[in-house]
């Protein structure tokens, strides 16, 4: 397959014909990557929310690392997980290495960070904005952060979004943790970076179109979202 | 709504001190007000009116001195009293949702929100735009919607910082009158200006302050009068405001 049409007309043909592999491939891939992502957020915009609005000893250090790790080499990750999930290492008994659930904790390791550091900009902005404002009103404290992130929801959302794209592109990490195993942690940068090292570029185009095609998605979304930002009614 | 206290005047402020950093802002502020009618702070930048305000209000807690709203307690005289910012902070909502919000905040009754809003929106003229994305009014709208916010819990003082500062003369008219609506129907009015024309239509006192300090607290006429200070003679010769009301 040498030609680079003809990789893209057959890559076509594999997804209008929803074949079996291929679909199971592009099953565990959002699986892992909505499991991570969903996590993350549970937690990272909450630690977002508490260190943009609470002073306490330590948080400006909380603040550097977190910020730090927004940038973190993927493979780096994967080698960290690795160590811990190894026969050997410290969480080893656990057997979780080369599953599914290996590849979700090195991505929410990932993308926990992003979510926070911007989450924590986004509240912490409204913060500067409306906390006297709703002071003023009388707000109780619960009140007051359930304003915040009722009225920072759009901007959140595209952190969570920026988190899945983040999560969703990963390979390095995934390939450490995962093993690229067929049937078992095979997702599809890892599938894409395995065939094309085998010339088999089909599969590989078609997983790649499959994977721009979510990225074009997010993007629309993103753009709808900061549109209805400002919704008048 | 919470129990209002049995009285929030006088207001009695006493040796009131500010610092931030070692620096202070406010200095041994004492003064009283009764519990109706319009007090002007008055005084040049950095005077620290708006600072007097947020003091008074409880957004800030004093570094020496005290301030007591007659016998109630710091959450009583908040949930008696609002206040309306010099940039008051729209939430991204229409003119009716961000009113009702200081309802629902006070978990008053659907049927009852209603009735206040509306009373709220006849009263500040902001029935065309009611249903408007507060964050797309005009400066002049934002103040009248912060106006509404604040007068629709049935405040028992109002404290004002400089509401007209980025409005022009129309609309600066229209605020006034709004607030002499809101002294009529017997809600003590606190306002921070520089603006003299202002004073001089809306005040009944004045609290003319000075790089921290309270250099008088005068009824309207006799500051007007006032012979024996240069800067509060300069503020009362000089109006800074063009397009005065007559």
């Amino acid at each position: 397959m040498s030609d680079f049409g003809d990789a893209l007309m057959a890559a076509a043909g594999l997804l209008t014909g929803l074949n079996p592999d291929l679909l199971e491939i592009i099953q565990l891939s959002l699986f892992v990557t909505l499991t991570a992502v969903t996590i993350a957020t549970a937690i990272g915009i909450p630690l977002g929310g508490l260190l943009a609005v609470k002073r306490f000893p330590g948080r400006a250090f909380i603040v550097l690392v977190i910020d730090t790790f927004m940038g973190l080499p993927p493979v780096v990750v994967g080698l960290i997980v690795y160590l811990w999930l190894s026969r050997s290492g410290p969480l080893g008994v656990l057997g979780l290495l080369y599953t599914p659930t290996a590849m979700i904790i090195a991505q929410c390791l990932l993308v926990t960070p992003i979510i926070a550091a911007l989450s924590r900009q986004v509240i912490a902005d409204a913060h500067g904005q409306y906390d006297e404002q709703l002071r003023s009103l009388g707000a109780a404290r619960w009140q007051r952060i359930a304003t915040l992130l009722w009225e920072t929801r759009t901007s959140l959302l595209v952190t969570v979004l920026a988190g899945f794209g983040r999560a969703n592109a990963e390979v390095g990490a995934v390939m450490i943790v995962g093993g690229n195993i067929n049937h078992v942690t095979r997702v599809m940068t890892t599938t894409v970076a395995y065939e094309t090292s085998r010339g088999n570029l089909t599969q590989a185009l078609a997983l790649g179109i499959v994977l721009i095609l979510i990225a074009m998605l997010l993007t629309l979304l993103l753009h709808q979202l900061r549109r209805l930002n400002v919704e008048p009614g | 709504m919470r129990q209002p206290p049995d009285s929030l005047f006088p207001l009695a402020v006493s040796d009131l001190d500010f610092s931030v950093g070692g620096e202070q802002l406010l200095s041994g502020l004492s003064f009283e007000l009764e519990g109706k009618g319009c007090t002007t702070i008055l005084g040049p930048n950095g005077s620290g009116k708006t600072l007097l305000l947020r003091l008074c209000h409880g957004m800030l807690t004093p570094t020496g001195g005290s301030i007591h709203w007659g016998d109630a307690t710091p959450a009583q005289a908040l949930s008696s009293q609002a206040m309306v910012f010099q940039l008051p902070a729209m939430l991204n909502r229409s003119v009716w949702a961000n009113i009702d919000y200081a309802l629902r905040l006070r978990r008053v009754l659907r049927t009852e929100r209603q009735r206040l809003v509306q009373e709220a929106v006849e009263l500040c003229g902001l029935t065309e735009v009611v249903g408007r994305n507060a964050r797309v009014l005009s400066g002049g709208e934002r103040q009248k919607l912060a106006i509404a916010r604040a007068w629709v819990t049935r405040p028992r003082a109002l404290l004002m910082d400089e509401p007209t500062s980025e409005l022009d003369p129309l609309a600066t008219r229209e605020i006034e009158s709004m607030i002499q609506r809101v002294v009529a129907q017997g809600v003590r009015v606190i306002l921070a200006t520089h603006d003299m024309n202002q004073v001089r239509h809306l005040a009944d006192d004045v609290l003319f302050l000075e790089y921290g300090r309270l250099r008088a607290h005068l009824p309207i006429g006799d500051f007007l009068n006032y012979q024996g200070d240069d800067t509060m003679r300069d503020f009362v010769a000089h109006p800074t405001r063009s397009g005065a009301i007559s």
